[in-house]
């Protein structure tokens, strides 16, 4: 076997669809594709457009007729995904979810010995593999230890080993910082360059991969294929770019129109201050942070910056009350703490939602209970506000984020966008005075992003104090307000408030 | 920064040299010798001779004890109760009202503590000197055990380390939510229930996605091979012949003391 030789594989779909086993429609339809050997397509859609499960079924996991039921068929190089083992590599969007293994060598290995690869083919392929990510560290490193940006790589890594001819990444970069989305582009770019493996990339941010893609398709929202062309034609169409701003795709050269201006409210009376405040991740744990000042007036905006792993999150988590400082102190004025004393940090947390209110990375960890509706209602009833006073409350606010049609589902089935949104509701539904929030737009969509962004606008207009950790460099020129970047254990206010 | 029980401390220490395999049958005989008989004889023979092997650990008693306190505090309160409430033969030691202990009682409540700690200490020990992908790799070429069952077993382990972190986020954001531990006992029980269930979802829904990127690995059909190769040496032969010689020297020190009390008659 010569080093890095690929076989580029063709995809074909014809008329294919799936409906999810206990779904009613289906989830995907009428798709006729077919792609060349080595072809590098970006694969765009509304979310619920079916992106992700044309590529799982293109990997050959969509699961069998327990798991849905298939219209059409898809073929790699002519056969059924299912006898194509190995052929075709798949890297998911959240990095910890794909990572088998404990250490780097054995990670990347893993698939080349399931394929049966000889040993010493093995880690040939291994070295080779994690020089083509350009992840430099020893084989014995421990795979929880790397960034977000590493562990994507190191995923890319691992499934290159396999010497696929098709690579299929599902949105690879959403949960990744700046740096870590042009590392792992980069890392895709050059193995494409050397191996000549087609490529099926879905993503809705099209400016990271728009000049290395040579073919954009777009999934209708109904079924079938809305447009399917070069980037240039496809995405400088007017019709194909308003369908596409519309489904809430970041085109290139557009960004979302946003209905307030940026509230020019001058800030208020002091609401919380941090003082010579050094924090740390558990009461064990090293300070990540030190010598931290800052002040929160009422109608107020700040966006904690800075790279992964600064110390951005657990700062934010501390002046949330949630954590405990390690020296220093983050105090809250009369008119936030109202009778339950300055440190927010001993506050209960009946008392917490409605005085600052915190908003997770990943909206999962904060859902509780079954429905919408109940997670909604949730912080309101544990604070004992009365039920006449929340229900019109909450009503309206479902309503502005559009959760009403879907009070009676699950939290955890609905989409990425709705998930945020629900989070961002449940927190606001006890009318905290100030807002905590870390990377609220994170892989989220265009159009979850503008309405993110006009709810916080409204909120520091109403007086509220916003505070968001987040590598969204739009987002924080959206909001405007002060910037405090977190830098090798210290941290600078670089704009002022 | 999650340091659990099961971290493999990773030095140069002898028994980190030696094949899980050879490691885990030393337990075993060591382990099955100690629960045949409720004795104090053959769990003292047992737990000195573990103490003595500890250096091979390359881990500090200190260190040591830090991580395995709980099990000594079980071992010495299934002690005391058992003191309390065995039959009280022999000489009377205290009679203080309803706590009367005797030296038959006390002998028992010792030889129950003993046994505990010597029971406990060579599965801890397995723990400490193996890395868990190390084990998979000899039950998997060495056992011949299915590889689908072992990898899925050795992925769910490694998910398993990363709980505690999530523990920690999930108490965070419920407090942050309103569900904090505030209030009355059952409140708290209420709220750890809660807790516990949050984890279980966030578990299942980790593990299904796991199960996918695995499949898409092309793990579950069809033969594999291994990249390390598990093997044998000199080391595991003295490891396997400790562990036997241990297991024996308890037996017999039992039988000979007349203290041998077989659980099965």
């Amino acid at each position: 076997m010569t080093a890095g030789s690929t076989r580029p594989v063709a995809a074909t779909a014809e008329g294919w669809g799936w409906r999810h086993a206990g779904r009613p429609g289906f989830a995907v339809r009428g798709v006729d594709l077919h792609i060349e050997p080595g072809e590098r397509v970006l694969l765009l859609g509304a979310s619920g457009s079916g992106k992700s499960t044309l590529l799982s079924a293109l990997a050959g996991v969509l699961g069998d007729a327990e798991e849905g039921e298939q219209e059409g068929r898809i073929l790699l190089d002519g056969e059924p995904p299912a006898a194509r083992r190995g052929r075709a590599g798949l890297v998911l969007q959240d990095p910890d979810s794909q990572i088998v293994l404990a250490r780097v060598g054995d990670e990347v290995a893993f698939g080349a010995e399931n394929l049966s690869v000889p040993r010493p083919e093995i880690w040939r392929r291994v070295r080779e593999s994690l020089d083509d990510v350009g992840l430099d560290v020893p084989l014995d490193r421990s795979t929880s230890a790397l960034s977000g940006g590493q562990k994507q790589r190191l995923a890319l890594a691992a499934v290159l080993a396999m010497r696929p001819g098709l690579l299929l990444l599902d949105e690879p970069t959403a949960n990744l910082d700046p740096q870590g989305v042009i590392e792992v582009r980069d890392a895709v770019v050059r193995t494409l360059d050397r191996t000549n493996a087609t490529l099926v990339v879905v993503e809705h941010r099209v400016a990271v991969w728009a000049d290395v893609v040579d073919r954009v398709v777009v999934l209708g929202a109904g079924g079938g294929i809305l447009a399917d062309g070069p980037p240039a034609a496809v995405l400088g169409d007017p019709a194909t770019r308003s369908v596409l701003a519309g489904a809430g795709v970041w085109i290139p050269g557009w960004r979302p129109p946003l209905a307030e201006a940026p509230g020019t409210r001058t800030p208020g009376p002091e609401l919380l201050a941090a003082g010579g405040l050094s924090v740390a991740r558990t009461g064990r744990a090293p300070a990540v942070l030190e010598g931290v000042e800052l002040s929160l007036p009422e109608g107020s905006v700040l966006s904690i910056v800075g790279a992964n792993g600064s110390g951005k999150s657990t700062l934010a988590l501390t002046l949330a009350g949630l954590l405990r400082a390690r020296a220093g102190t983050v105090t809250a004025a009369d008119t936030l703490a109202r009778g339950a004393g300055a440190d927010p940090a001993r506050w209960k947390s009946a008392q917490l939602v409605q005085r600052i209110g915190s908003v997770f990375q990943d909206p999962e960890h904060q859902f509780l209970t079954g429905t919408v509706a109940q997670e909604l209602e949730f912080g309101p009833r544990s604070a004992r506000i009365p039920a006449a006073e929340y229900g019109p409350r909450i009503e309206a606010l479902a309503e502005r984020l559009r959760l009403t049609h879907l009070l009676h589902a699950n939290p955890f089935t609905l989409s990425g966008g709705e998930k945020r949104r629900l989070s961002v509701a449940t927190v606001l539904a006890t009318r905290p005075a100030v807002l905590v929030l870390d990377e609220p737009t994170f892989g989220q969509d265009a159009g979850t992003w503008a309405e993110l962004v006009g709810l916080l606008r409204g909120l520091v207009a109403d007086g509220r104090s916003v505070v968001s950790v987040t590598h969204d460099d739009d987002f924080t020129r959206a909001l405007g307000g002060g910037i405090l970047e977190v830098r090798a254990g210290s941290a600078a206010l670089t704009a002022a408030a | 920064m999650s340091t659990d029980l099961s971290a493999p401390v990773l030095s140069g220490a002898v028994l980190l040299r030696a094949n899980p395999l050879s490691k885990l049958f030393a337990a075993g005989i060591v382990t099955v010798a100690v629960m045949l008989s409720i004795d104090w004889v053959s769990a003292a023979v047992v737990l000195s001779g573990e103490l003595l092997l500890m250096p091979l650990l390359g881990i500090s008693a200190r260190r040591l004890l830090l991580r395995i306190w709980p099990l000594v505090a079980a071992a010495a309160v299934g002690g005391y109760g058992t003191a309390l409430l065995a039959e009280k033969t022999g000489r009377v030691l205290l009679d203080a009202g309803p706590f009367l202990f005797t030296e038959g009682s006390v002998g028992a409540g010792i030889a129950v503590a003993l046994r505990g700690l010597a029971v406990a200490l060579p599965g801890i020990f397995l723990m400490i000197s193996t890395d868990p992908t190390d084990l998979a790799d000899a039950l998997g070429q060495k056992l011949r055990l299915p590889h689908r069952f072992v990898l899925s077993a050795l992925a769910a382990m490694r998910l398993a380390g990363l709980l505690l972190d999530q523990w920690r986020t999930l108490g965070l954001a419920r407090h942050a939510r309103g569900a904090g531990p505030d209030g009355s006992p059952l409140a708290r029980v209420r709220d750890f229930l809660g807790q516990s269930f949050g984890l279980l979802v966030q578990a299942i829904r980790r593990a299904t996605r796991l199960a996918v990127a695995m499949e898409a690995r092309g793990f579950g059909a069809g033969p594999r091979t291994w990249a390390r190769e598990s093997t044998f040496s000199g080391v595991d032969f003295w490891v396997a012949a400790a562990g036997a010689a241990l297991a024996a020297a308890a037996v017999t020190a039992a039988v000979a003391a007349g203290t041998w009390n077989l659980i099965l008659s």
